[in-house]
């Protein structure tokens, strides 16, 4: 212990080298703009410099913005429905891979890869062939709102199995041998096995998943731009493309802008808080 | 024995018919390429022929429209200086910050944890302006912004792993009459390699695909790989196909060639980043 305590008084010198510059780059781009944009919400501005307090006016204005309700009701409905279809399929992949067949590695190459690929590109390879099946139904994308709903959950399913596929075989191969081998001998079903061995046994991996697949689906912006951009009218804006068309669509709503992006920070930091929560319980429980 | 097997071959199947489904799109984009731009929304899913082939000319002129190879250089400049400065820097501090305890460190550790959960929106127009202010809308000072939003996650992922390491290995090297830099540089540094690469492989995925963070900063002089092809939607929704399916196809090669030539440390990464993030 008397160790650690030179190790500390040595490195200590070197404040100015070692934590310097990334504290001072941070406080700048991060912290400062952070504190600055809570400041803003409550007042009227239109650059940084010409601000007016006003208290809560923005935030009345946002919520009783119809824009900014229909992003937040879309957002919503749009993220519950993208993590139950991504990780239902996701963690389907990983059990079919996990079984030590032949050409799993390749198949789990060709799964991962749409994750690396940019939002923005993905929306337009979507764009393409998701308005050449709709063209049989002398429809596009941009008709109704129905179509970018499910388009986008289309899109985001592409995009994030394989990442979650991942995961979740890797929290399978944890799961010992031994533990399914004495369930067999004790009768269990397949399927006995899976509700009652290898569920329980990932959980870890799924609340990690579910909350990866939340929080990507919850902020999600360039598929949503690139995919309908909002349309038809802005029934398809996401929270962050909502916020992102007050901010720069039109002159003089940047304090409404600012506030809209306060309660996105606010609802985001609450499903951290929440998986934090998760995760703290079961590891008091194991 | 018979019944596996044939079990066997239905998993097979089913995951070649799930693997293709998964690469058409992409194909799909590649084979639509070549192809003359009003054909390409009428038809998306057949061949070119010998009517609707047209060579290389979508992406003759889309790389002319965009700019593209200026792009590529773009993005490829300040997604490697960025990661670069991020890994050392970050590396730097986050030994700092878990090596030197006291009320100080232990809040900047907080503030930096707390700052992996901040979306972009939320300080998307105060951070664009400061940067304008200080003078950072340029290539060199986007490589400073994006340090300061990379550095939530990378110090989080480094200090996590240099409480792993114990301490004897720096304070033999300490005694022995080395000063802490030498010690960081000579000793530490090696050890955190592993991390080191799972946080390049994070930063390099983010920063490459990045689109809203350089649009605002740099946008309106420079552009990287996915504002060059956002650039491509005129102003009232107009979209050249053919030079789109070029550039799309493009976009993803580098991704592509760097995905097969690092796919280990990417998969390796990814997983120790989501496990700990």
């Amino acid at each position: 212990m008397s160790g650690g305590i030179f190790l500390t008084k040595s490195i200590k010198k070197y404040f100015a080298l070692f934590a310097l510059p990334t504290i001072l780059v941070f406080t700048v781009i991060f912290i400062i703009p952070f504190l600055l944009g809570v400041y803003l919400s409550f007042t009227e501005f239109t650059t940084v410099t010409d601000a007016k307090w006003i208290g809560f006016g923005n935030y009345v204005k946002a919520f009783s913005n119809k824009d900014f309700l229909n992003a937040l009701w879309f957002t919503l409905q749009f993220t519950v429905v993208a993590v139950i279809t991504v990780n239902v399929f996701a963690f389907l992949l990983a059990l079919m891979l996990t079984r030590g067949k032949k050409g799993t590695n390749l198949f789990r190459t060709i799964f991962f890869m749409p994750n690396l690929i940019g939002g923005i590109v993905l929306g337009y390879i979507w764009q393409l062939i998701l308005n050449g099946v709709l063209m049989k139904f002398e429809v596009t994308l941009t008709v109704s709102a129905k179509y970018g709903f499910w388009g986008l959950i289309i899109l985001m399913n592409w995009q994030l199995i394989g990442y979650m596929m991942i995961i979740y075989i890797a929290g399978i191969q944890n799961v010992s041998k031994d533990v399914i081998e004495a369930a067999k001998i004790d009768g269990c079903t397949r399927f006995g096995i899976l509700r009652n061995v290898t569920i329980p046994l990932v959980m870890p991996s799924i609340t990690i998943c579910l909350f990866l697949t939340l929080s990507n689906s919850f902020k999600l912006f360039d598929q949503n731009l690139a995919l309908t951009a909002g349309a038809p009218s802005k029934e398809t804006s996401m929270l962050a493309l909502d916020i992102y068309n007050t901010f720069y669509g039109s002159v003089g709503y940047e304090g409404v802008g600012q506030a809209k992006a306060v309660v996105f920070f606010v609802l985001v930091a609450l499903i951290a808080l929440i998986q934090l929560a998760a995760t703290r319980r079961r590891e008091v429980e194991n | 024995m018979q019944k596996t097997r044939g079990r066997d071959a239905v998993l097979f199947v089913v995951l070649l018919v799930l693997a293709v489904l998964f690469l058409s799109p992409i194909l799909i984009v590649l084979m639509n390429s070549f192809k003359g731009k009003f054909f390409i929304s009428d038809t998306p899913f057949y061949f070119p022929d010998g009517q609707t082939f047209i060579g290389f000319k979508n992406y003759t002129e889309g790389v002319a429209k965009t700019g593209f190879f200026n792009a590529f250089g773009m993005s490829l400049f300040i997604t490697v200086c960025s990661v670069a400065v991020i890994v050392l820097l970050t590396a730097m501090t986050a030994w700092y910050i878990t090596r030197v305890k006291s009320t100080f460190t232990r809040l900047l550790y907080y503030i930096f944890v707390f700052s992996m959960i901040v979306p972009f929106q939320m300080v998307m127009f105060t951070m664009t302006k400061t940067a304008n202010i200080l003078h950072l809308d340029n290539p060199l000072g986007i490589i400073l912004i994006y340090l300061g939003f990379g550095a939530g996650l990378s110090v989080f992922l480094f200090s996590g792993f240099v409480k792993s390491i114990p301490l004897e290995i720096e304070e033999a090297d300490l005694i022995d009459g080395c000063n802490p830099v030498q010690s960081f540089f000579r000793v530490v540094l090696p050890i955190l390699k592993p991390i080191a690469i799972t946080v390049a492989i994070l930063n390099v995925m983010w920063i490459w695909n990045d689109y809203l963070l350089p649009l605002l900063v740099i946008g309106t002089e420079y552009r990287t790989i996915p504002i060059a092809v956002q650039y491509l939607k005129g102003g009232y929704g107009s979209i050249d196909m053919g030079a789109m399916m070029a550039m799309l196809v493009l976009a993803i090669l580098p991704i592509i060639i760097f995905y097969l030539l690092c796919q280990k440390y990417i998969i390796e990464g990814v997983v120790a980043g989501a496990v700990k993030g």
